[in-house]
């Protein structure tokens, strides 16, 4: 077990070998594990699991990308190396249930994983943290957010991809935040222009940036804080903020950010 | 049996004839497509099919077009009973044969047709004007440059003639039977052409009789003649709409397909049992190429979409890539498809079955830029009121790209290096992936 900067993370390794097993999985992604940004998600994740006391493990080393990135570029070959590797790994430690702040993971791991031998059941972080606030063990009501103008900018592959729209909208609300709405909201969300490897590479030439389209929606909305539940969302919505010069008024927050400094975590 | 009777059922016969024989043809192209067993689930399926297409729940996120468009369908449907009837009459010779043994419920039946047929008219003149005058931008795209545009255009103005024709047959008719004309029995309620069949006042019974006969005959050839003209149009979505919608995907939008024949060699890699010496296993049948080159590739559903679709440009109008501007328009993915399947279609007929014109509908039709801008958002498909899937066609392109061409812009080939060699799309080592851990 690994206890640094105020976190406990065990891997499944750690846990294997005193003969236990967590009751979920956390499945970091890469982004949650390699870029800086994301990070601040991860680590906000697991502050919540350890206030909470979920008993939970990540694969640490042992994670390899989905091949969600692979598999949108159109390289199948490569997508089903990393998911048959992976699902080596998931099901040497019997893993049932994963969860993964990561919306494009979860996709892969839900949806395209039992077509290749790994059925586990999948969760979302925002749909994780509502089933924490349903069971009682979780709290979010009042906190720093409380009163502020929040909107959910939808990640493709939680909203029309999985139809999930309410999980991340209920927690918003349930920290006494102000919802506000973006004109292209739930099924009509614009994506970010992450999606599908282009997070990966320069858009194709047109008239600007489809993150810059977006910021129209967010300026329109006048939020003090644009939700987000995925990495590359993120990034794009961060980028955006930034290039429209309102970083001062528009703050970028992962749900997980939310609920870990709304509790002052 | 009178002259008139004969040459109605000979018209009938050929019109008939000539719809079955074109619908065959497009049947037959869409089975050139890949076969794929979507015989499963069926419950579900009709629900989503009454949902969709009879409810078209879809159409009507948009209100304003969706409620027009409401009119015209239920228009079209239920005033196809009264084209049953005309076409009885035509081959019998009779004259509003229903009138006499549904009695009241006749009145009721033609007061509705007349007030749908006006509805229709109403709907389709504001349609011409919203696509010539005040040119929604949807509408205007580079793929709706000339015959799109004037296909649009004569589907709508036959359909006001149409109309316009119904109505002047039945004032013609009204006013012959308040004459107490011969054979123009009295039947009916008119609604709308009642308004102005005291116009017809000053013509005589027997023009009056040569305008109500010369609409009868405008209105049913003129049905005919756009039955016949559907299979050459967009208009075919009239017919495939509902078994497009009753095929389409259950699964979530999410879900890609599993290439299986990868799968199997995949597999292979990892079977310690795998003697690595033996020789490749010779593959039964013609060797399939990875993801879609051109049109044979895809698969008969995808081909479906192809013909479903009515250009609306609701998938083009939510599509990110598009609406920055991005050379991607999954509505021209479609008509693109629907456009080289035609071709193919005519080489077969011309040439015979086996024949190669050298072309295909990636390079020639659909441009790689168009491809790669696409970010899999399935924007395009929650947007489509017959649920087309344009992005299954885009993602079996990318894989004809990359698995059969490798071709792909650089840094997505970076990307994947990534991936195969430290197990990230980014240049990180996989053993400093718990890092993050220990960094605060």
């Amino acid at each position: 077990m690994s206890e640094a900067a105020g976190i406990k993370v065990n891997t499944m390794a750690d846990l294997m070998a005193k003969g236990e097993k967590p009751e979920v999985l956390f499945w970091v992604g890469c982004a949650g594990s390699f870029d800086d940004r994301a990070k601040r998600t991860t680590r906000a994740f697991v502050k919540i699991l350890n206030e909470v006391g979920t008993n939970f493990a990540i694969l640490g080393t042992e994670e390899s990308c989905t091949g969600d990135p692979a598999k949108r570029a159109g390289n199948e070959f490569l997508f089903q190396m990393q998911a048959m590797t992976n699902i080596q790994v998931l099901n040497g430690y019997e893993v049932k249930k994963i969860v993964t702040t990561c919306p494009h993971c979860f996709n892969t791991l839900k949806n395209e994983y039992p077509a290749l031998g790994g059925e586990y059941e999948v969760m979302h972080h925002s749909q994780f943290l509502q089933s924490l606030i349903n069971e009682g063990k979780l709290k979010v009501e009042g906190g720093s957010f409380k009163g502020k103008k929040i909107t959910f900018h939808d990640p493709c592959y939680l909203g029309r991809a999985n139809e999930e729209y309410e999980a991340p909208r209920t927690l918003i609300e349930q920290m006494d935040a102000d919802l506000v709405e973006m004109k292209r909201c739930r099924s009509k969300g614009l994506c970010c222009g992450a999606g599908g490897a282009q997070m990966f590479k320069e858009a194709e030439p047109g008239t600007h940036e489809v993150n810059m389209e977006r910021m129209e929606d967010v300026e329109e909305a006048k939020p003090d804080v644009v939700a987000v539940g995925c990495p590359f969302c993120m990034t794009m919505m961060t980028d955006g903020v930034k290039t429209k010069e309102k970083e001062d008024s528009i703050k970028v927050y992962d749900l997980a950010e939310l609920i870990a400094e709304g509790k002052g975590l | 049996m009178g002259l008139a009777n004969i040459i109605f059922i000979i018209a009938l016969a050929a019109a008939i004839f000539w719809f079955a024989k074109n619908t065959k043809t497009i049947k037959r192209n869409i089975n050139l497509g890949r076969d794929i067993d979507l015989s499963d689930r069926a419950p579900e399926r009709w629900k989503k099919m009454s949902l969709i297409a009879l409810g078209q729940s879809k159409m009507v996120r948009k209100p304003i077009s969706g409620i027009m468009h409401l009119m015209v369908y239920v228009g079209f449907v239920i005033i196809n009973i009264e084209v049953l009837e005309i076409l009885i009459d035509g081959v019998f010779g009779t004259h509003r044969i229903f009138a006499d043994p549904l009695g009241p419920v006749y009145d009721v039946l033609i007061a509705s047709f007349e007030i749908l047929a006006f509805l229709v008219l109403f709907a389709c003149v504001i349609f011409l004007i919203r696509r010539n005058v005040l040119n929604i931008k949807r509408f205007g795209f580079r793929e709706m440059v000339g015959w799109p545009k004037t296909d649009a255009n004569i589907i709508l103005v036959v359909e006001v003639l149409l109309m316009l024709a119904f109505l002047s047959m039945n004032g013609a008719d009204y006013a012959l039977q308040q004459r107490g004309a011969e054979h123009y029995i009295q039947a009916g309620s008119y609604p709308i052409s009642g308004i102005f069949a005291d116009s017809f006042a000053s013509l005589s019974t027997s023009s009056l009789i040569a305008l109500e006969r010369g609409m009868w005959w405008f209105h049913i050839i003129g049905i005919l003649l756009f039955l016949n003209y559907l299979p050459y149009s967009k208009h075919f979505h009239i017919i495939l709409s509902f078994p497009n919608v009753f095929y389409s995907k259950l699964d979530p939008k999410g879900k890609f397909t599993n290439m299986e024949a990868v799968t199997k060699e995949v597999k292979m890699m990892f079977d310690p049992e795998a003697d690595p010496y033996a020789a490749p296993v010779e593959p039964e049948g013609p060797v399939e190429r990875f993801g879609a080159k051109d049109v044979k590739d895809l698969n008969w559903k995808q081909l479906m979409d192809a013909y479903s679709c009515t250009e609306c440009g609701r998938c083009t109008q939510q599509c990110p890539a598009a609406q920055t501007g991005k050379l991607l328009s999954p509505r021209k993915i479609m008509m693109d498809t629907r456009d080289r399947l035609e071709e193919v279609g005519k080489n077969i007929d011309k040439h015979g079955k086996d024949h190669e014109d050298g072309k295909a509908l990636l390079g020639d039709y659909i441009q790689e830029e168009e491809l790669w801008a696409c970010t899999t958002c399935n924007a395009c498909v929650e947007a489509c009121p017959v649920s087309i899937d344009p992005l299954s066609i885009i993602m079996d392109m990318r894989r004809s790209l990359i698995m059969e061409e490798s071709k792909a812009p650089q840094e997505l080939t970076a990307m994947l290096t990534n991936v195969e060699n430290n197990g990230a799309p980014w240049q990180f080592a996989q053993t400093d992936r718990a890092n993050w851990v220990n960094e605060g």
